[in-house]
């Protein structure tokens, strides 16, 4: 067991863990941030994405020993962060969720689109949610949601 | 088309016609069904009031909040929205003001058609349509006479609106002002429920309710389910269904920080290794590292490769009959050059929902407590009590959302139920999580069968059908069950939900022969969205489309000339199809365009893609798809299940859409190779179009998903030339 400093949503939290405890159940069953989800553990269903230093990725392949000091932002943060809102009320507006156990991972793939590039082209989109797995068949409304969120963006509203 | 007011009495809520009001703890009015008869009932004036409500379908609280209880496990379908909405539409409830708590295992909530609380079927809001309109409208009629008696004037001199009574003279009171009052009334045993003009919920599109939770990681799945002192348990399964536990050296996986203890449990077949330990990640360290003797003698090692050569020799003779129309000579009398032989093969398929099988039991010595994602509540409880040795309502057992299930978690014999107790009984006293990694959920089985579909059509002169002649090989997952379905769904040895979609077809094939073989295999199978339609639609459409290429008709026209003069459903949707499906003849060079139809539990849906290939993969460009199911309860979200139920229905044609073994070992453990449709494989965009309907709502959970797979093939015929009949679609 090693004990780790790890900055979520902007707090300063510690964890004692087995070096190798991934960060998804660091998250989950340590910090009790059960928004990120486990769906395959392999990463290649995205339910587990976080935003780790800026960036998507799926934190059922990251070590906690490997998280350093790279911020950690979860689904949890959203509320507080002014694209994962506009992203967020997209999502409910266009009613995207049917069970809604991806759509953790689905909010922060999109929201990292959203932050570098505002204005993504239908190839973007299908590059950057390509790995994020929606067993229910949202994609659809995925797509029209992160159009959405794009143009209130656009608009200005931040 | 406005039907006239209908008026209703108590006894056609089925045989639990009677709901009784009482007083909440906190305040407020809770509107519950009885199972006891209503005098007797009645008699105790005032039920004792219950802070936790096991029966209580509507609460009304002291700050207008309305919580009401819904009879389904919530898994995507939106039952948790439009339940609520049935009810607070004959309510008159301020519907900014409801919320919706899923109800536990209890009588009172089962289904009130077919008596077992469960969801399947999509069933949710075509059996409980009526009952939850009569509940809200039993509550307003006991909140108006509430209102009535406090102004001296008549019940039909007030009228409601947002959680409010107006009265004559500007009276007006709110819902929460009156439920002490409302509490002692009797309910009324009859009650006006609204006109279709009356609706101000039903037939609109109203967005879920559990939206925002699900959005912003606070929704609490059953993974999600964190209880002082909780363990984790994982299970070593045997890698052949059935294998048994002849020893295992744990040394190592003791050596896991964290791990509290290691035993054998029984399986349903066979037994497994239960890995118990605080947190997940030693769990499954754990399991990992444990060395497992399994004993796999006497039991199968079924092999896909093997199953399909059997499956395809069985096809060649006749099963047991399931369909036996007009003359069975007809088929000789055709000449050979009008006749289509052809063969399909359908894999095995997995659920796959996203989030895997898991529950938490806490066991005590004369009560236990366990909360369950759980599509059968009450059967589920008894086989729990059962292997705890307690009776079924020793058992608190709560439902909890489910991230997605697809039928997976609706098994007649409450497997992962069983193996819960069993771990939980070793550790009194201690909520124990059984947690299936998505390796374990993928491996464990109880997949859509394996099919094999051989088929005989001659064709008539005007190249209409004249003779269909079908063998349908494959497991069932009913016959030997001895579960109450069965001598409802097998008749003659045969398993109507393998040959479901034939017997029902809604096409005048004027000498029709179907029969089924259903071989025992050692691979345990179940019911999977869409049921038999999924491959029996498959086969029908793609050869209707064969026929209707070869008599050189437009598909729509030509399934519309052949359907019978009953398959009224058909008709609208194929109609409207056709109507918002223009594009077909204006298509990009490329691209082509194909069409099928399906139905499920009464309700139809017929759909049109346009495809074009990508890197030797359909690309789907677009798919208009139109539905009738009754009166449409929430066009948002039929609109919402008929695009997810068609990507869902996509999965069979993916490249990695199979479940196959090799000498008794599942290949597939995870999303790496069983590959379910993500974005890129799904249509950019689905167009619903709802024929307008006053009849009886009818399920959409499951209607969409048997027709995409044959569309795509049927448009992918217009680019290459080929007919593809074997899934998954592993080339184009």
């Amino acid at each position: 067991m090693e004990t780790y400093t790890l900055t979520v949503n902007g707090q300063t939290k510690e964890v004692t863990v087995d070096p190798g405890v991934p960060l998804l159940w660091a998250l989950r069953e340590e910090l009790k941030l059960t928004g990120t989800k486990y769906g395959c553990g392999i990463g290649a269903c995205g339910a587990c994405t976080v935003h780790l230093g800026g960036v998507a990725t799926r934190s059922c392949l990251v070590p906690v020993s490997r998280v350093g000091n790279r911020p950690i932002i979860t689904i949890e943060a959203m509320a507080e962060d002014p694209v994962g809102r506009i992203v967020r009320d997209a999502w409910v507006s266009l009613d995207v969720v049917q069970c809604g156990y991806c759509q953790s991972g689905q909010i922060m793939s999109a929201v990292a689109l959203l932050k570098s590039v505002p204005r993504p082209t239908d190839k973007n989109v299908e590059e950057s949610m390509g790995g994020n797995l929606c067993r229910c068949g949202a994609y659809v409304r995925i797509r029209e949601a992160i159009k959405a969120a794009s143009r209130q963006l656009e608009g200005g509203v931040r | 088309m406005t039907p006239a007011i209908q008026v209703v009495t108590g006894s056609q809520l089925s045989r639990r016609g009677f709901i009784k009001a009482s007083t909440l703890a906190a305040g407020g009015l809770m509107v519950a069904l009885y199972l006891d008869p209503p005098a007797a009932a009645q008699e105790g004036a005032q039920p004792t009031p219950r802070t936790y409500p096991p029966d209580a379908f509507v609460q009304i609280l002291p700050d207008g909040k309305i919580v009401i209880t819904v009879n389904r496990l919530e898994v995507g379908q939106g039952a948790q929205t439009a339940l609520p909405m049935i009810l607070a539409d004959e309510l008159d409830a301020d519907w900014s003001k409801v919320t919706a708590q899923l109800a536990p295992a209890g009588e009172l909530y089962k289904d009130p058609l077919i008596g077992i609380q469960m969801i399947g079927g999509s069933c949710s809001i075509p059996n409980s349509f009526q009952q939850y309109r009569e509940l809200g409208a039993k509550t307003r009629a006991m909140l108006i006479g509430a209102a009535a008696d406090r102004w001296g004037v008549t019940a039909d001199q007030c009228r409601t609106k947002d959680s409010v009574v107006y009265g004559p003279g500007n009276r007006s009171a709110r819902y929460a002002e009156l439920t002490e009052e409302a509490v002692r009334r009797p309910a009324p045993a009859v009650v006006q429920l609204k006109s279709a003009s009356q609706f101000r919920l039903i037939g609109k599109p109203v967005r879920r309710l559990d939206s925002r939770a699900k959005c912003d990681g606070s929704q609490k799945f059953s993974l999600d389910l964190d209880l002082p002192g909780m363990l984790i348990a994982l299970l070593a399964r045997p890698p052949v269904f059935g294998g048994r536990v002849r020893g295992f050296d744990d040394r190592e996986a003791r050596n896991v920080s964290g791990v509290r203890d290691i035993f054998e449990i029984p399986l349903v077949s066979g037994s497994a290794v239960a890995v118990v330990a605080d947190r997940f990640w030693a769990a499954k360290q754990a399991r990992d590292r444990m060395k497992v003797d399994w004993d796999l003698s006497g039991i199968d090692h079924p092999d896909s490769l093997q199953l399909f050569a059997r499956y395809t020799e069985l096809a060649k003779t006749p099963g047991n009959v399931a369909v036996r129309l007009g003359d069975e000579q007809a088929m000789g009398r055709i000449p050979a050059s009008d006749r289509i032989q052809v063969e399909y093969e359908f894999p095995y398929l997995a659920h796959a929902p996203m989030e895997p099988l898991n529950l938490t039991v806490r066991y005590g010595r004369d009560r236990a407590e366990a909360w369950v994602p759980s599509q059968i509540p009450t059967w589920e409880q008894a086989a729990l009590a059962e292997v705890l040795g307690l009776k079924p309502e020793q058992v608190t057992y709560h439902v909890l959302s489910a991230g997605g299930s697809f039928g997976r978690r609706g098994t007649t014999d409450s497997h992962f139920v069983r193996e819960a107790a069993a771990i939980a009984k070793r550790l009194p006293g201690a909520p124990v999580k059984l947690i299936y990694t998505r390796e374990d959920d993928m491996k464990s089985g109880y997949y859509r069968p394996m099919f094999v579909h051989r088929v005989e059509v001659g064709i008539s002169p005007d190249g209409m059908p004249l003779a269909w002649k079908h063998v349908i090989v494959g497991q069932s997952f009913v016959i030997g069950t001895g579960a109450p379905q069965e001598a409802i769904l097998v008749k003659n040895g045969v398993d109507k939900l393998a040959t479901e979609g034939t017997d029902d077809s809604p096409y005048t094939f004027p000498n029709m022969h179907v029969s089924a073989h259903h071989p025992m295999v050692n691979v345990p199978t179940l019911s999977h969205r869409s049921v038999g339609y999924g491959h029996n639609s498959f086969v029908r459409e793609t050869l209707l489309d064969e026929l209707a290429t070869r008599a050189k008709a437009d598909p729509i026209a030509y399934r519309l000339k052949l359907l019978k003069p009953d398959a009224k459903k058909f008709r609208t949707s194929l109609t409207l199809l056709d109507q918002k499906s223009g594009w077909r003849r204006r298509l990009p060079r490329n691209h082509a365009s194909g069409i099928a139809c399906s139905e499920y539990n009464r309700t139809c849906v017929a759909c049109a893609v346009e495809v074009s290939i990508e890197n030797n993969r359909p690309r789907i460009h677009r798919a208009t798809l139109a539905v009738d199911c009754g009166l449409a309860v929430n066009p948002l979200s039929i609109e919402n299940q008929m695009q997810g139920g068609l990507i869902f229905g996509l999965t069979q044609l993916m490249a990695n859409g199979a479940i196959t073994l090799k000498d008794g070992r599942v290949e597939q453990s995870n999303f790496d190779r069983y590959a379910p449709p993500y974005m890129p494989d799904a249509p950019v965009s689905i167009d619903v179009h709802i024929v307008p309907s006053a009849e009886q709502p009818t399920g959409v959970g499951e209607p969409p998903v048997p027709v995409i797979a044959p569309a795509v093939v049927n448009a992918l015929f217009r680019l290459t030339g080929k007919r593809y009949r074997s899934l998954p679609l592993t080339t184009v």
